[in-house]
């Protein structure tokens, strides 16, 4: 539609020393309202302590139909795992 | 009339405008232009629930007769209301629901400002914690009259059109009386008139980037705050908010 309000993408901080996630989509005119409908739509059960709004075209993103040649090739190299270390039992749990 | 009767209707006033806007806005529930907008009117309806729970909660126990706030809110009839007429008034459409919560929450947040200083602790305490929530309701109503005054021809001129038809409605909130000028005296809560600056200072500035013009003429509706005479527009409110409770007495779910 061409009076639609453009689409923003919602992160918000659960709290502090957490990263921002991603918590879904919404509209507004502007990235001010945004926020404000963040605040609405997304914080009315205490979710959160700060709010990040993208306008979503903003957003570059990889195409589903190039997962084989982006994700499959590491999925043989277990090697990238750090898990061929012997580790002293004096380190305990890393 | 005794002191705690002057209290008694003190909060009354700041208990109904609270209940009457809160269910003129849920009205909106569900009809909103858009999902976004319609969430945040749901919540500011429940801010201003929270708020009359408490502005009622305490004027029940002001009053003293074994009554509880959902008594107040249920099971009074149109004449033993005390909110200004402003907010009882119709809905209209969108913009000018929004030009009345602006006009509403602007007085608002200069009102809890001054309470918060109150005499009583009980009111200072209510104002404390509906500060917050007013100062959110105002920047966002704010917000919303500036994008719809200063957009299309077509959401300026329903507007103006709201302004003129909700402005004679102002007034009422600094008129004054005995019940005024005992709170003024005791502390608890200032003349409604020395409000009249700070709000005329941040409607216009407001109004001002909406493109939208004050109407000059100075008459003023009132009878709401005093329940000389409401609107006839509260009584069908009332029908619709008490039906239940008055139709199952002691209803509960």
């Amino acid at each position: 539609m061409k009076n639609e309000w453009p689409l923003w993408e919602i992160f918000i901080r659960g709290q502090h020393g957490l990263a921002h996630r991603h918590v879904g989509s919404l509209h507004a005119p502007d990235a001010e309202m945004a926020i404000k409908n963040a605040r609405d739509v997304y914080t009315r059960r205490n979710e959160g302590v700060s709010i990040w709004v993208v306008e979503a075209r903003h957003i570059a993103a990889t195409a589903p139909g190039d997962k084989g040649p982006l994700f499959e090739p590491s999925e043989s190299k277990v090697y990238r795992h750090p898990t061929f270390f012997d580790i002293p039992d004096d380190v305990g749990h890393m | 009339m005794t002191d705690q009767n002057h209290l008694l209707q003190f909060l009354l006033r700041q208990g109904d405008n609270a209940l009457i806007l809160s269910h003129r806005v849920s009205e909106w529930c569900g009809h909103s232009p858009i999902l976004e907008e319609d969430i945040a009117l749901a919540n500011t309806a429940l801010d201003l629930i929270g708020q009359t729970q408490m502005w009622l909660g305490y004027a029940a126990e002001v009053q003293a007769e074994g009554k509880s706030a959902d008594d107040l809110a249920f099971l009074r009839d149109a004449w033993d209301f005390r909110n200004i007429l402003l907010v009882e008034l119709p809905n209209g459409d969108f913009g000018r629901t929004l030009l009345r919560q602006f006009l509403f929450d602007a007085h608002q947040s200069v009102l809890m400002g001054r309470l918060i200083k109150s005499s009583d602790d009980t009111v200072a305490a209510i104002a404390a914690k509906a500060s917050k929530e007013v100062a959110y309701h105002v920047e966002r109503s704010a917000d919303t009259v500036v994008g719809l005054g200063d957009g299309t021809a077509e959401s300026h001129e329903r507007m103006q059109a709201a302004l003129d038809y909700l402005w004679p409605y102002v007034g009422e909130m600094f008129t004054s009386d005995d019940t005024d000028t005992a709170m003024a005296i005791a502390g608890i809560a200032p003349e409604p008139s020395t409000l009249r600056d700070e709000f005329h200072a941040l409607v216009t500035r407001v109004l001002t980037d909406a493109t939208l013009t004050i109407p000059g003429g100075r008459f003023s509706h009132k009878g709401g705050r005093t329940g000389e005479m409401h609107t006839e527009h509260l009584g069908h409110l009332l029908a619709t908010m008490q039906w239940l409770q008055r139709a199952y007495p002691g209803c509960e779910w």
